[in-house]
């Protein structure tokens, strides 16, 4: 695949509240820490020496706890906050270098931001609030008009535009706020922290509504989360923060598998699908398997075939699963010239679990040995290894439109 | 300590008096051009319809703007006036109330705003609003004779001196007391300063100030009545002549008056605060 083209580059990125800010920067190059220059400056980290590129139409999620300094890094990408260090790169212009006129040509131009309290006008109808951007561009009502319905309808608000903000639901708010912010048409969405005022299940419709809109808009966004389930599924790739640093910055996959340290893997240990994927939803296709009237041979050459180190074992007719055989018992079995495998194999080492098992239980048994998925008839459905958890969790972040 | 002679502050006082005066005589003859036109021109105006004809006109803005209690409320109230003979002097007084108003919040809104939107002017405007709202009423009196002479201009100086504090305070809150996230949204959008102020700040102020409004009315109405020992003439001169004259009938009458009006001016200017609140849901 060619080389991803840069769409934002954050180098060196310093923020520092209080006066004089620039010693912070300085203790922080220095190798001193936030509370130990808090402790003797009173002056704030919020971001400390951060760098990494958002790739061109990427989904690039900035997820850290509160206080990691997520939020304040995304007002530095369009100066709503000053960096005190650092530039900021995008389409090779220095955003840190720009005037006021140039900053607020960028503004227009490249941003749109959505807002973790929506950030509403009450004084305005939706539409008014959704034409704003495009009303300060000064476009003529006539042309803004049809912009402005046409972005209310991207989200799903059509005839909504004559209501007051204070009339719609949090989840309709946001949407508005989302609309102001795609009426102006710009390169990059700035979204700080935008779902998390909702609650789960209008959270979770919204989520997927912007992975179904980023695909038909191709936007860069720059997505601001403390949640990491929603990181991994909206994120194509993921920046973790901690205490102002970038900690990781890695794809959903990579952050699952290779947590870059305790603090990482902490946050993945706690991730939240875990609870809401059942089995069902996650395992493979059981193939091969191994009949009970199969020779020990056979089930040798299946096992070799699909590289695999065990096989389960099943009725031929109904698939009710009888055991787990291993390739070393199976070889012993050949030696010795057994003919069936029905009494080789261990049922106690081999783990079940059932259809609806959520998979935040099926983690701890996948340690060594797959874990065979049943129905209630004792049918063998599917199989879990560590990978399938891992992978479909994922998948997951990427493909559920 | 005990042989150090009293400081001149008064004479001091009286020096800088009498060379602003001087100084500043172009302006005061402005002040009090506009002032006697806007009185003159209320009370004309006014004084031209019949107190029937007014009366109504009034019971009907009062019922448009806030509602038909507060219309009755003011029928029946004028009426009251009306019948007690105080009709004359009610009107200068409102002439007097609504001018001075209208002075303080041309002067008190500009200077709310930039004390809203700049942190330093804040911080040197706040003291010097503290400083005149617990300065006694009585002392503005004393400055405005020099410069405007006995008579209603003077008494409008020292009423709008008196009541400019809650416009110039209550517009600067209002600014200050926006969402930060609807300044950063109004930032983020590109919006120059000039519009984040038309569109998004003294929108969302305008309650606030509208309150502040209210308050400089009712301000200025209490001051009217005490400048009428400058002149002002009006409710408070009749209130004023009461005491002079030991005459506590003709003073209730009088206070009573104002009471009315006092009541009739809160309740509406207070609905168009409200009803600017209420508009959008």
């Amino acid at each position: 695949m060619d080389e991803p083209k840069v769409k934002i580059r954050i180098e060196g990125l310093y923020k520092v509240f209080g006066r004089a800010p620039h010693r912070g920067v300085e203790m922080l190059r220095a190798g001193k820490s936030k509370d130990e220059i808090l402790k003797k400056t009173k002056l704030a980290v919020g971001v400390a020496d951060a760098s990494f590129d958002v790739y061109d139409g990427e989904t690039l999620v900035v997820m850290g706890l509160s206080g990691s300094g997520k939020s304040t890094l995304v007002r530095c990408v369009n100066r709503l906050m000053e960096p005190t260090a650092g530039k900021i790169i995008v389409d090779d212009i220095d955003v840190t270098a720009l005037d006021e006129a140039g900053l607020r040509e960028i503004r227009r131009k490249k941003f749109g931001m959505v807002f973790q309290s929506f950030a509403l006008f009450p004084h305005k109808t939706v539409l008014e609030n959704v034409e704003f951007g495009l009303d300060i561009q000064g476009v003529p009502v006539e042309e803004r008009r049809p912009k402005a319905t046409e972005a209310l309808k991207q989200v799903g608000l059509d005839g909504w535009g004559d209501y007051y903000p204070q009339n719609l639901s949090g989840g309709m708010k946001q949407r508005v706020g989302l609309a102001r912010a795609l009426a102006v048409d710009p390169d990059v969405l700035l979204m700080d922290e935008a779902f998390s005022a909702l609650d789960p299940l209008i959270r979770t419709d919204m989520q997927d509504e912007l992975i179904a809109l980023e695909s038909r808009v191709k936007k860069t966004i720059l997505f601001i989360t403390h949640d990491l389930d929603e990181a991994l599924k909206m994120g194509d790739r993921i920046v973790l923060m901690r205490d102002g640093g970038v900690v990781q910055i890695g794809t959903p996959e990579e952050i699952l598998t290779h947590p870059a340290d305790e603090y990482v893997s902490r946050f993945v240990e706690n991730v939240d699908i875990t609870k809401v994927l059942v089995a069902s939803d996650v395992m493979k296709k059981p193939k091969p398997v191994a009949f009970v009237h199969d020779g020990p041979r056979t089930a040798l050459h299946k096992m070799k075939e699909a590289g695999l180190s065990g096989i389960f074992v099943v009725q031929s007719d109904n698939w009710k699963l009888v055991g787990h055989l291993t390739a070393e018992r199976a070889a012993e079995a050949a030696k010795a010239g057994e003919r069936w495998i029905e009494h080789l194999t261990t049922a106690e080492a081999c783990a079940t679990v059932p259809l609806d098992e959520p998979v935040r239980q099926i983690f701890s048994k996948v340690s060594g040995n797959p874990v065979a998925v049943i129905d209630s008839e004792g049918a063998l459905k599917g199989v879990i290894v560590r990978g399938t958890v891992i992978a479909a969790l994922s998948e997951r972040g990427e493909d559920n439109v | 300590m005990f042989n150090i002679p009293k400081l001149p502050l008064a004479q001091w006082v009286d020096a800088a008096l009498a060379w602003l005066t001087a100084a500043i005589s172009p302006l005061t003859r402005a002040f009090a051009g506009f002032v006697r036109l806007g009185i003159d021109g209320i009370v004309s105006g006014l004084g031209f319809l019949p107190p029937i004809v007014l009366i109504l006109l009034i019971g009907a803005l009062a019922w448009w703007i806030a509602n038909r209690r507060v219309a009755i409320f003011s029928v029946v109230g004028l009426l009251f006036i009306w019948n007690l003979g105080l009709w004359q002097p009610t009107l200068s007084t409102i002439a007097l109330v609504l001018v001075s108003t209208l002075i303080s919040v041309m002067i008190g809104a500009p200077l709310g705003i930039l004390a809203g939107l700049s942190e330093r002017f804040h911080r040197v405007v706040t003291p010097i609003l503290d400083f005149m709202q617990t300065m006694p009423a009585f002392v503005y009196l004393i400055p405005a004779i020099p410069f405007f002479g006995l008579g209603p201009v003077a008494a409008s100086f020292a009423t709008v001196i008196f009541s400019i504090p809650p416009a110039i305070r209550l517009t600067s809150l209002g600014i200050r007391q926006i969402d930060k996230e609807m300044i950063e949204a109004s930032d983020a959008f590109g919006s120059t300063r000039m519009q984040k102020l038309t569109k998004v700040q003294l929108p969302l102020a305008l309650p606030t100030i509208m309150a502040g409004i209210n308050q400089t009315i009712m301000l200025s109405l209490s001051m009217v009545v005490i400048a009428a020992m400058i002149g002002a003439g009006g409710l408070g001169g009749e209130v004023w002549r009461a005491i002079q004259r030991l005459r506590a009938g003709q003073g209730v009458e009088a206070g009573l008056a104002v009471v009315i009006i006092a009541m009739i001016l809160d309740r509406i200017t207070q609905n168009i605060a409200v009803s600017k609140k209420t508009i959008p849901s």
